[in-house]
């Protein structure tokens, strides 16, 4: 209905025009929320995130006059790619449909993180109402992030090595002791108190037996991440195991099922659904135990290297290692969204004819 | 001899079975739901086991299916007794109960995955799936299926173990009019088409009229056996004939009454 709307509209190409042209960030901003509504659809979302990269050019060049230019080149740099690369974007979804699907859902969002950099911008280099060194501008975190980049990339790859060994190892004994507690009543028998009664402890709060008991720090950081994400995924498993159908294990039996059968073949995939909200609950208590592990024990990895930083006052580099987490652990929950997608299509709409 | 020993082979003898329940909230007590009921199936017989809701019907089927075992009594297939379920008896409910982690395809496979038998016997999934006119279905997710086609499924998935004894517990019972009538005349042809013995649970005066050679009327909680009345109309049956109008209109008067029967005591 909206875009029916729109397109009944004229049509008024002049989008940047009024960005570049903008002498304040607030004026921009006006002129981006405005515009929009008179203009096609489709022209608007090829327009919203090349202006507001625009913008968000002009108020940096605008507001880092006084800043010498080596601190804040690379971020003129990266909005300039940002720029050409949306305006290139825009030009290649006339031929790519697929991407401009992909552009007319994500442009606004790109958009608003663009102006988002841009207010950060004039609240710190600009206004300067944040306090220094606490709170550097975008153009510092960016320097701070190349200057140091050897070094994050190293605790980047320290942190997944880490983190993965760990959850892997977690998801392991979750599935085992789930599967087991869910389907055998002796077994849940003694082992549910034992769940119920260590499992809420949180990982961290083993941190100090960890570091005696275990001959390393990194062998201690990734049982506990391990200890963390068992917790969740056995309960959610043994949950789903036992919450199985009555029926589809009394349907399966009489289709000549074994004990097997009725494990693997029928409780499980019943299961799937719940094994998959205890993954999620174990991703996110690991993401929380490896940072605290890593500030406190294991000597590597983006958590250590938050607190290094912090200990030099070094507060460019401390958002930069947050920047990098953000992407990092949402990465890996995509990846973990995909798989679930994939294995429980027989949920969705989807069908394969 | 051969085929006469067979044909006994798929015949069913349930003796004198009694099965209680205990009473939900109260640790002694226990509640009879099947009172000494015996019943017996010729090979390749269906037989229709009508009664008011609460008479044993469903326990009964779960006893002669394997999922439960009777407080006293014996049950037979041949001459085995029932102890545990098995491929050779099959089971369809009123739900479908379809695995909805598994394509209309897999889901008529898991028989032959069950017993272990997949290589050998995979084509005979693409036989059943023409039987029950689902060939195209294949790859589809139950959940995308009709409550018929879902239906059909399930007579595909328990038929594909060649059971001797196929029971049906309202199967049909949660379809509409005209797909019933239609699943009906299909569940015939798959009866005259494989001769399997069926038990049919129903509440359906006219379903069991339609389809079955006989009709056992069971009694109000405990469950006895009331009545067993043959039906000896020619088949394909007229649902509108005289004859038949005039034993569903003798059912109906001898449920009533067995249900005051039962009120009066």
């Amino acid at each position: 209905m909206l875009q029916e709307a729109d397109r009944r509209g004229e049509v008024n190409g002049s989008g940047i025009e009024a960005a570049s042209t903008a002498p304040m960030a607030m004026a921009g901003l006006r002129s981006a929320a405005t515009k929009p509504t008179i203009t096609k659809s489709r022209l608007r979302t090829l327009i919203v995130a090349p202006a507001a990269g625009a913008i968000a050019l002009a108020v940096h060049l605008l507001v880092s006059k006084t800043e010498p230019p080596p601190e804040t080149r690379s971020y003129t740099v990266f909005l300039c790619v940002v720029v050409i690369a949306f305006v290139i974007a825009a030009l290649v979804q006339f031929v790519w449909p697929g991407l401009r699907r992909w552009m007319r859902d994500m442009c606004p969002i790109f958009a608003a993180a663009l102006l988002l950099l841009c207010v950060w911008e004039t609240i710190t280099s600009g206004f300067r109402w944040l306090p220094l060194p606490y709170f550097p501008s975008p153009a510092g975190v960016l320097q701070s992030m190349i200057n140091d980049g050897a070094l994050l990339f190293d605790s980047t790859w320290h942190s997944l090595i880490l983190l993965l060994s760990g959850y892997a190892l977690g998801v392991l004994a979750g599935l085992i002791s789930g599967i087991c507690i869910g389907w055998s009543s002796p077994v849940r028998y003694w082992g549910m108190p034992v769940l119920k009664v260590v499992g809420p402890i949180p990982a961290t709060a083993w941190i100090p037996l960890a570091m005696v008991v275990s001959p390393s720090a990194i062998i201690s950081a990734a049982s506990l991440i391990a200890l963390a994400v068992w917790f969740p995924v056995t309960m959610l498993t043994a949950s789903g195991i036992s919450n199985t159908r009555a029926s589809y294990l009394d349907v399966a039996r009489t289709l000549g099922a074994g004990r097997a059968y009725l494990i693997f073949r029928v409780a499980i995939p019943a299961a799937i659904p719940s094994i998959f909200i205890g993954l999620f609950m174990g991703l996110g208590a690991s993401f929380l135990t490896l940072v605290v592990a890593e500030t406190v024990g294991v000597k590597s990895g983006l958590g250590w290297y938050v607190s290094w930083a912090q200990g030099w006052a070094e507060y460019g580099k401390v958002f930069a290692a947050l920047v990098i987490m953000a992407a990092f652990f949402s990465t890996i929950m995509t990846v973990l969204f995909k798989v679930r997608d994939r294995v429980l299509v027989w949920q969705k709409g989807v069908i394969k004819w | 001899m051969v085929a006469a020993a067979a044909a006994e082979a798929s015949s069913l003898r349930v003796r004198e079975v009694s099965k209680s329940f205990p009473v939900p909230d109260d640790p002694v007590a226990r509640r009879l739901t099947l009172d000494s009921v015996s019943l017996s199936l010729a090979a390749g017989e269906l037989v229709s086991l009508v009664g008011p809701s609460g008479c044993g019907k469903s326990t009964l089927l779960r006893l002669i299916a394997g999922l439960d075992s009777p407080d006293s009594g014996e049950l037979l297939v041949g001459s085995e007794p029932i102890t545990e379920p098995s491929a050779e008896r099959g089971l369809v409910f009123q739900d479908p109960n379809l695995f909805p982690w598994l394509t209309v395809r897999r889901n008529i496979e898991a028989g032959l995955v069950a017993r272990g038998v997949l290589r050998e016997k995979r084509h005979e999934a693409d036989e059943f799936m023409r039987l029950v006119g689902l060939e195209t279905f294949g790859d589809a997710y139950p959940h995308h299926l009709s409550g018929g086609m879902a239906q059909r499924v399930a007579l595909a998935r328990a038929l594909i173990n060649h059971p001797k004894v196929l029971l049906l517990d309202e199967p049909l019972g949660a379809l509409d009019a005209f797909t019933r009538m239609r699943m009906q005349d299909e569940v015939l042809r798959l009866w005259q088409a494989r001769r399997t013995t069926m038990l049919l649970v129903t509440h359906d005066i006219d379903e069991a009229i339609y389809m079955s050679d006989r009709i056992v009327i069971m009694t109000q909680r405990p469950g006895r056996i009331e009545r067993t009345i043959p039906i000896t109309l020619e088949r394909p049956r007229d649902r509108s004939s005289a004859d038949f109008l005039r034993l569903r209109g003798d059912i109906l008067e001898l449920l009533h009454f067995a249900g005051n029967a039962v009120a009066a005591v």
